[in-house]
This record gives structure tokens, C-alpha cells and sequence, in this order.
């Protein structure tokens, strides 16, 4: 925490003078997408208008960050995990209209991804979907929906799939409590639990990103995990805009907007699917298609209505998450 | 032995008066400001809404989990700190001063590397939970692995807590004891143990107000399961993560009023130990 707020500071003391400075607050898993796609808008602002850009990039949690952000970090532009977050941006610090959200096109979200499972080599408890998971003799690896973004991505998935198969919520609730029932440890972030199941041999299947599980298979070990898609996902929008009082401030308005339409680009799709993040580009996915397993999508607004209100019925305190625990 | 000295005219230190207004205006900005911050924050809390936060089924688990694991390793690290600094003190053999200065490793490493070596170490993978699974022993994602973390974090406050008293009590004071014809069992509990008692209780003071605070070690090998391996700074965490500011600051207000309460015994059990110390 503390960590966060020093490299804060060092970043807000660095945009302050230099204008074509870019600060960048994003959530954990983006990192190593963000450094390739900076790169690329630089290079496309410099043959634009002839000017040098310097990005600042913030990572952690994507709740942390808008906390810094609403707390006073001056990003000119925020990546986050869920529009839950941004929205409180705009609710709580009045830093950006609350509807941000149709400001650019795809709900704001330039690339999505999914909720799979990464299970081990030969897929020892042979789990195909959603039903293997709520298995007696099964443990089920999630990170905390109370801490992390993510998880609460894997907890929406796992009762779309439920309401979709049994159609009533009583029996949606049946589901997910039996399958929190069999998940022994409950780290406080994805990355977390990917090294619980990863490195410490914990659980038979976990519930991960997309993009982290095919980091994951890829960095750490080919052939040692693979990815198990089931019948049915949420399809997760991690969700972009600018922050409207800051790039004012910083006069970054118009480069900050250039920067986030440059992610629906070409380019930047394809460096969205290079870093396992589906793009919204039909021919860029095509040309990747093979990487990114077959799986139904529901958005969360059909299920869900918005993130404001799943959050409350679920995560909030005295949600269903909490009496999931407290029987 | 002790000099009373009796102020005379003015006072003792020079530059009293610009010594204690810096005193007072560092303790204000560093301390006191941000405390008060916390209080002012929860002030916004009414009072029903206030125990409506801490009295949640979940949020009192975590007190027990916090404080019971807290209160079992400084016990733990009573015993076993009081035999470290004994055999430091009196015994001499080789490596006695690193391992002297290993004491203090606690304090140096920051406890998320701790608890993530603990983890990897005690998990069923790991070096030592794989010997411990046979044997049915869950030491990693259990309550067992909250207490190990801890005490690890608590073992110097005991330590140099009684280090210095037990140096202080001198051999010769044992000699004279035995020499009068008391047995070993007598002379540590008649005259040692009353010497180091006071030191003692600070060292658990301090390592358990320490350890009911830890965060970084504890997250990474509790499992942080609800209503059973939860702490209360992990509670704090998720209530931020909702944005929900005055119930994270209620939670920290409880932990901080605990705390306080314990540091505020212990200095009074230090200041006893020094008049003791004083007297003899």
C-alpha cells in the first residue's frame, strides 16, 4: 500500500511539468500489455503531430487504484477490471460524468476476456464444466470476492452458468455456496491464487483469467497446466475512459482520448491479443482464434443488470457472499 | 546508587522549552493527526451503526482468530524467548553473536516475505508440510500457520525485552542464593524470575500489540477463510474494497483502542521493572 502511494507520488510529482507526460492507473494483470502497447501509441503520436510522449504506468489492485485515484493520484487515464470501480471514481471524487461509460464504443471496453479453468496436466479429476467443480471430493482455487476484482468475475460466472442450468435463484444459491464449499484457500488476489495453485500444488482446478491462464500455461511450464473451457463464461469488460478534471488540468485532453481510441485500432488489437486479451476487432480475432478456447459468453448486463447492483447483492456487506460463509 | 537531583533554578535539559514544544508539535504530526483522522472518520458513525459494523457474526470471528492467534504466540514466544535470551546471556559458544543479531531478523525482513517463505515451507508442497501432512498436521491455511507466522514476527520483543534485565541480574546475586542453600528450582523462581518478571510482561505486551496488527505475513498462509482463518486487517481491506471507508476506519478503530490499552500496560509494567531495578 504503502509502495503504491511513494510511486504515486514520484509519478505526480513527474506529470506536473512535462505535459505530454501520460499517466496510466491500471489493474495488476495489464503490465506487461500496456509497456508493449505505449510503445506502439508513442511511436504513432510521434509520426502524428511530431511530438515526444513519456507514459507513467500504475499497477495493483484495480480497487486500490481507484481508491489512489479518488484519494488524489492524477491519472489522465484509468484501465480497470470492472466499471464498478470507475463509476465510484465518478460517484465519489466527481472527477468524470457518471456516464463515461458510452463514451466510446463497446461499453469502453477495447478488449474482454473470460473466466476459465486451469486444471493439471492430463486433468486428473477429469472437470469439463461448471457441474465438476461442485463435485464432493473437488477443490475449487478462487482469489476473495471482498478484495478481488476478479473473483468477482469467477463468483458472476459461476451463478450465470447456475441460474442458466437451474433456473432459480434459490437453486443458483445452492450451487455457488456448495462450490465455495470445496475452495480451501481464498488468497486476496488473482495473481495470489494463481501461485497457490501453481506453486504451492494446492486444489485440483482454478478459476482464473483468461489472459492469466494462458500466461500461465505458457510461462510457467509447458504442458504442466491446461485450460479447460466450460459450456458457459461471462464475458468480463475491463473498461477504460479518461478522467475528465485531470487531463483538464494537465491540458492532456486530447492525447489521453487519442490514446484510449488507439486501443480500438488495428494495432492495438492485435497487441490486446498478443497479451491473451480477446479483441473486439472481428479480423484480428480470426487471426488469433486458435489461442482463445471456444466458450459461451453472457454479459453481465444481461444477467445482472449492472455492476452497481451486483455488487450490492452479492459482495456488499450482509450479500450473498457473506451468508455463502455465515451459515 | 540512584542520584536524586533536585532542579534547581530552570530546568535540567537545556533548551527544555524548545525540546518539549518539538516534542509535542513531531508527536502531533506524526501521531496524533492521523489517529485523530481515524476517529473523526468513524465520528460520522452513529453509535448503533457503529456495532452494527463490529457485530457481524464474520467480524467477530475475526476478532477471535486475530486476537486468539495473537494471545498464542506471544504466550509461545514467552517461553521460548525467555530460554533464547538465558542462553545468550549466559552461556557463551561459537557464533553466539550472529546468532545474537539473527534475533532481530523479525524486525529487518518485511513480513510479506515472511509469510510467503513460511507459506512455501509449510504448505503440503513444501519442505516441511510434506513431512507434516502424513501425520495429519495442517500447518499452512490454517489457524496453525496464523500462529507460526506470528510468532516468528514476535520472537525479538521478548527477547530484547528480557535480555538486558537478565544481564542486569548479575551471577554473583545466583551465587549468593545457592551459597545460603538454595536449590536450582529456587533460585530461578525466588530470585530470578521476580527480577525478569516486569521485562517479561513487556516483551508479551509488545508482541502481542505487535502481531494483533500484522497484515503482510499472515494473509499469504491463513487461507483467509471467512469465520475461520479471517484477521481483522484482511476484514478492513475487503470493507475498502467497497469503498466503504467509515466501516474500515470502525474496524480500525476497535484494533487501535486495543491496542493502545496494551501498549499503555506495558509501559507501566516498564516503568515498574526500571524501579525494581532501581531499588535492588
Amino acid at each position: 500500500m504503502q509502495k503504491h502511494l511513494t510511486l504515486g507520488l514520484i509519478l505526480l510529482a513527474s506529470t506536473a511539468h512535462a505535459s505530454t507526460t501520460l499517466l496510466n492507473v491500471s489493474y495488476d494483470p495489464t503490465r506487461e500489455f500496456y509497456q508493449e502497447f505505449n510503445q506502439a501509441f508513442a511511436k504513432h503520436w510521434k509520426k502524428q503531430t511530431g511530438q515526444d510522449l513519456t507514459f507513467n504506468q500504475s499497477h495493483a489492485g484495480s480497487g486500490a487504484q481507484a481508491r489512489a485515484v479518488i484519494d488524489g493520484l492524477e491519472a489522465d487515464v484509468v484501465t480497470l477490471a470492472l466499471s464498478y470501480d470507475i463509476d465510484s471514481i465518478a460517484e465519489k471524487a466527481k472527477l468524470l460524468p457518471e456516464n463515461w461509460q458510452s463514451r466510446l464504443a463497446y461499453n469502453s471496453s477495447p478488449y474482454t476476456s473470460t473466466i476459465v479453468f486451469l486444471v493439471r496436466k492430463g486433468n486428473p479429476k477429469n472437470i469439463k464444466d461448471w457441474d465438476d467443480l461442485v463435485k464432493p471430493n473437488v477443490q475449487v482455487i478462487t482469489p476473495n470476492p471482498k478484495t478481488s476484482g476478479g473473483a468477482r468475475w469467477n463468483f458472476l460466472a459461476a451463478w450465470g452458468f447456475a441460474l442458466k442450468k437451474y433456473k432459480t435463484e434459490d437453486k443458483a444459491k445452492d450451487f455457488v455456496t456448495r462450490l465455495f464449499k470445496n475452495v480451501p484457500v481464498l488468497d486476496s488476489g488473482a495473481r495470489g491464487s494463481t501461485t497457490t495453485f501453481v506453486e504451492r500444488g494446492i486444489g485440483d482446478v482454478l478459476l482464473a483469467w483468461e489472459n492469466e491462464a494462458l500466461l500461465a500455461t505458457r510461462e510457467l511450464g509447458e504442458g504442466k497446466f491446461q485450460i479447460v473451457a466450460p459450456s458457459l463464461s461471462i464475458l468480463a469488460e475491463p473498461p477504460v475512459t479518461w478522467v475528465d478534471k485531470n487531463v483538464q488540468k494537465h491540458g492532456t485532453e486530447k492525447v489521453a482520448k487519442a490514446y484510449l481510441n488507439y486501443l480500438y485500432s488495428q494495432e492495438g488489437q492485435e497487441i490486446a491479443a498478443k497479451n491473451y486479451y480477446r479483441p473486439r476487432s472481428k479480423n484480428i480475432l480470426a487471426k488469433y482464434e486458435k489461442q482463445f478456447p471456444k466458450v459461451k459468453l453472457f454479459t453481465l448486463q444481461s444477467v445482472f443488470g449492472n455492476w452497481q447492483s451486483a455488487q450490492k447483492k452479492f459482495f456488499n456487506d450482509g450479500g450473498l457472499f457473506d451468508q455463502i460463509y455465515q451459515k | 546508587m540512584l542520584q536524586v537531583l533536585k532542579p534547581s533554578r530552570g530546568h535540567i535539559l537545556p533548551g527544555y522549552r524548545l525540546t518539549l514544544f518539538y516534542t509535542l508539535f513531531y508527536l502531533l504530526l506524526i501521531v496524533l493527526i492521523p489517529l485523530g483522522g481515524l476517529f473523526v472518520k468513524t465520528a460520522s458513525l452513529s453509535w448503533t451503526a457503529f456495532w452494527e459494523v463490529i457485530l457481524t457474526p464474520r467480524v467477530l470471528a475475526s476478532f477471535r482468530v486475530t486476537f486468539g492467534s495473537a494471545l498464542v504466540s506471544a504466550l509461545i514466544n514467552v517461553v521460548f524467548g525467555l530460554v533464547t535470551a538465558w542462553v545468550l546471556v549466559r552461556y557463551s559458544f561459537p557464533f553466539k553473536r550472529p546468532l545474537d543479531s539473527l534475533i532481530d531478523f523479525p524486525f529487518a525482513l518485511p513480513t510479506a516475505v515472511a509469510g510467503i517463505t513460511l507459506t512455501s515451507l509449510l504448505a503440503p508442497s513444501g519442505w516441511v508440510g510434506q513431512h507434516l501432512e502424513p501425520l495429519g498436521i495442517k500447518a499452512a491455511y490454517s489457524p496453525l500457520g496464523i500462529v507460526l507466522a506470528l510468532t516468528f514476527i514476535g520472537l525479538p520483543f521478548v527477547v530484547r525485552s528480557v535480555q538486558p534485565v537478565l544481564e542486569a541480574v548479575g551471577k554473583e546475586v545466583e551465587e549468593a542464593a545457592e551459597s545460603l542453600g538454595a536449590s536450582r528450582g529456587q533460585v530461578f523462581l525466588r530470585v530470578i524470575l521476580p527480577e525478569i518478571l516486569p521485562a517479561l510482561l513487556t516483551g508479551f505486551t509488545l508482541a502481542f500489540a505487535r502481531t494483533v496488527g500484522e497484515y503482510g505475513s499472515v494473509i499469504f498462509i491463513s487461507g483467509n477463510m471467512p469465520m475461520k482463518t479471517e484477521i481483522v486487517p484482511l476484514l478492513i481491506v475487503g470493507k475498502l474494497e467497497q469503498f466503504d471507508y467509515t466501516a474500515a476506519t470502525a474496524l480500525a478503530v476497535v484494533m487501535l483502542v486495543v491496542s493502545f490499552v496494551l501498549l499503555l500496560l506495558s509501559n507501566h509494567l516498564q516503568s515498574l521493572a526500571n524501579r525494581r531495578l532501581g531499588t535492588s
